[in-house]
């Protein structure tokens, strides 16, 4: 979110004070040995703080699919009806769970992107034209997934060349985008004809329906992305420190570019799935995905402000969020209380997240002494 | 380096004219024409028996929707047009009454300023409304309120209005029907409503509920959607999660139950009979074809936009309804909310949206 006014003071004043050590290499996991010494807190603890906080979210998995055990006996005492149910929620979660990979990484970058609803109802209508459905499924996913990159680029455009800061330029997006969804489907619901699209939600794999398939590849490419190559460093690097990441010799402003590019390709690919699921798009669906993605990033232990989180964190978000709304469902509870109740995990989740493990076992190390 | 600077810029000239190329064939994309014009309207045509189509007096209509954001909305404003349009002595000026009250209020008084003879309203809130009702009845211009009512009755001059409490009596009157025809004496009734904050929402609720319980029946599940496809099918994959057996199933919204059917399609699940709500097209075709769990949709039709234009013309020109005895158009008309069967269908499709 600083990224736009890289000429901030606090940003001015870090060079001097911590020495020129490239960023993209020590955010990544590979500090070097002079610099573990200056440094007690080496990365090596950071990447052991996340993966407590992501044995925390399993937790809480755990905890939640234990009440519903414990609410729905007859339900759980089927094992047919439980492996159905885990499909159900991983399905609730698919969708929301890519457009949270791009998410992730906008925000590690520094960024936030308010615009991946409205982009995925954009790319949806557009790819269900009678014009686009001519072109064949082909031309439906081909459609979907320019449409979307091109609008995440524009996005990017306006924030790293434009200068606008990141909230508003995705903000004014999310206006233009469903208005311009709005006025091509001319406020219709458009059904989508083929077969093969309408067939991602319905078919399976070897018993696995496809769009968890899918999720799972998108994850796992994320995972990949952010963690095993230089595209990943960069991001961690200029969400950390947007100056420091510029003095090391990244061009910040195409990698900020990209990152919103990359946000908006998760949104043609979630369009894609949810036009699916549908077998219909119309200007008003993903209403309020951005809200649910950012929670579930927050929750995953992402930093709002940039320059941490984990994929594997993000995704236990979502799921996490599809099993609340799976619980209330098969126990016929309001969607009033459901809101509640996911308003409290939010704020528990982050409190939790900023929470310090390693700062407990220090504490207790050095009472012992 | 010359050798590098040159390989950039081909490659960006190559990526700049496959984005050009992607740019106009998505141009092209968003083209929707072979989608056909499907108004609901009462051609103003007939012989001299139909007094009241005959050309009279200009009338001068001004009417304000909210802006569309599903397709009943958009049904109604595209009506009312359609209407006026076939009306040669209707001149229609419409506003679009964006995004709250506070804009409709202020696009009314653009509207006013047109002197209308008549004003066609259907508020984002009647209560919120009712005071710009007032002022123009005060002010000599007649109010037809559409569907949404002012509180105040001094607001309106007439109001049409769709019955959401009959929405789900008539549902409920249909799935009990069918239960005793199938002789399941306790069955699993599941709802999906719309956005359940809405006062229509838990009207139409407490007509299902109300008349379900008078035949010993109740709800068991009910998991709300928000009128849109995508919530539909969320909602739907969790209620058909929650009962591994239902018998039928009430949603209130044939545009969410899009997603409604999906999802029992995605799910593998047929067994229960759906009942719709508000009577689309597709969902009446859907009905007339017998291949998915949809067997009936209860209407709450859009056609009301069309009739409302219609009596603006006739109190426009102090004319009442030609085959009524009284000599003005009634004060109060509520549409019944009829139940659309495979039998029916063809008879209502035209009322489809």
């Amino acid at each position: 979110m600083t990224l736009s006014d890289g000429t901030g003071t606090a940003a001015a004043g870090l060079p001097a004070q911590s020495p020129p050590v490239d960023p993209a290499q020590t955010a990544a996991g590979h500090p070097r040995p002079d610099d573990l010494k200056g440094r007690r807190a080496s990365r090596g603890g950071e990447a052991g703080e996340s993966v407590k906080r992501n044995l925390v979210l399993v937790a809480v998995l755990v905890a939640l699919i234990a009440i519903g055990a414990v609410t729905q006996p007859q339900l759980y005492s089927n094992s047919t009806w439980v492996w159905n149910n885990i499909l159900s929620i991983l399905q609730l979660a698919s969708v929301i769970g890519v457009v949270t990979v791009g998410m992730t990484f906008v925000i590690i970058g520094g960024g936030i992107d308010l615009s991946v609803g409205a982009i995925v109802a954009l790319a949806g209508v557009w790819a269900t034209t009678v014009a686009t459905q001519s072109y064949g499924a082909g031309g439906m996913v081909f459609t979907a997934i320019t449409v979307a990159v091109a609008v995440g680029l524009i996005n990017g455009l306006l924030i790293s060349y434009g200068k606008l800061v990141p909230f508003i330029a995705t903000l004014a997006m999310l206006v233009a985008a469903r208005g311009l969804a709005a006025e091509i489907s001319d406020k219709q619901t458009q059904m989508s004809e083929s077969s093969l699209i309408n067939g991602i939600a319905a078919d399976k794999l070897l018993g696995i329906p496809l769009l968890v398939y899918i999720l799972a590849v998108v994850a796992a490419v994320g995972w990949v992305l952010l963690n095993r190559t230089t595209f990943g460093r960069r991001t961690v690097a200029v969400g950390g420190n947007v100056e420091a990441a510029r003095l090391a010799g990244i061009n910040v402003k195409r990698h900020t570019m990209l990152l919103y590019g990359l946000s908006g390709l998760c949104c043609g690919i979630a369009a894609i799935m949810l036009t699916s699921q549908g077998t219909s798009a119309q200007a008003a669906m993903a209403n309020l995905y951005e809200l649910d993605a950012i929670a579930a990033a927050i929750i995953g232990g992402t930093l709002l402000s940039g320059g941490r989180g984990t994929i594997v964190g993000s995704l236990l978000g979502v799921i996490i969020f599809a099993t609340i709304t799976n619980l209330f469902a098969i126990n016929g509870l309001s969607t009033e209380a459901q809101n509640m109740v996911k308003g409290g995990i939010i704020i528990a989740a982050v409190l939790v997240q900023q929470f310090r493990f390693k700062a407990v076992s220090q504490f207790l190390s050095r009472n012992k002494t | 380096m010359i050798q590098s600077s040159r390989d950039l810029s081909r490659r960006r000239l190559l990526l700049g004219g496959a984005a050009l190329g992607a740019g106009t064939l998505l141009t092209a994309c968003t083209s929707n024409e072979s989608k056909a014009p499907d108004a609901q309207i009462k051609p103003a045509e007939g012989g001299a028996s139909a007094g009241n189509a005959a050309p009279g007096a200009k009338v001068v209509i001004g009417f304000s929707a909210p802006a569309a954001d599903h397709g009943w909305i958009g049904a109604i404003t595209s009506n009312a047009k359609a209407q006026a349009a076939a009306y040669s002595d209707v001149e229609f000026k419409s506003v679009e009454a964006g995004a709250d009250a506070a804009a409709q209020r202020a696009a009314l008084s653009t509207l006013i300023a047109q002197k209308p003879n008549v004003i066609v309203l259907l508020p984002h809130d009647g209560k919120e409304l009712n005071a710009f009702g007032l002022e123009a009845m005060a002010a000599g211009i007649p109010v037809v309120n559409l569907d949404r009512a002012f509180p105040d009755a001094r607001a309106y001059r007439t109001q049409i209005k769709g019955d959401n409490y009959g929405m789900g009596v008539a549902a409920a009157t249909y799935i009990i029907a069918q239960m005793k025809a199938k002789g399941v004496s306790s069955p699993i009734i599941g709802e999906i409503p719309g956005i359940d904050s809405l006062e229509l929402t838990q009207e139409r609720s407490k007509g299902f509920a109300d008349t379900l319980s008078a035949a010993g029946f109740t709800v068991q599940r009910r998991v709300p959607a928000e009128f849109t496809v995508d919530t539909g099918q969320r909602a739907a994959s969790q209620l058909l999660q929650a009962v591994p057996r239902m018998d039928a199933l009430w949603n209130h919204d044939d545009d969410q139950g899009i997603g409604v059917l999906a999802a029992a399609n995605q799910a593998g699940r047929t067994e229960f009979v759906m009942v719709g709500g508000a009577g689309s097209k597709k969902a009446m075709e859907d009905i007339q074809a017998d291949k998915s769990p949809l067997k009936a949709t209860v209407t709450y039709s859009p056609s009301m936009a069309s009739s409302a234009i219609s009596l603006a013309r006739l109190i426009g020109q102090g004319k009442g309804m030609a085959d009524l005895v009284e000599l003005q158009v009634p004060k109060e008309i509520v549409l019944a909310s009829e139940t659309i069967t495979k039998e029916n269908a063809s008879t209502y499709l035209k009322l489809g949206f």
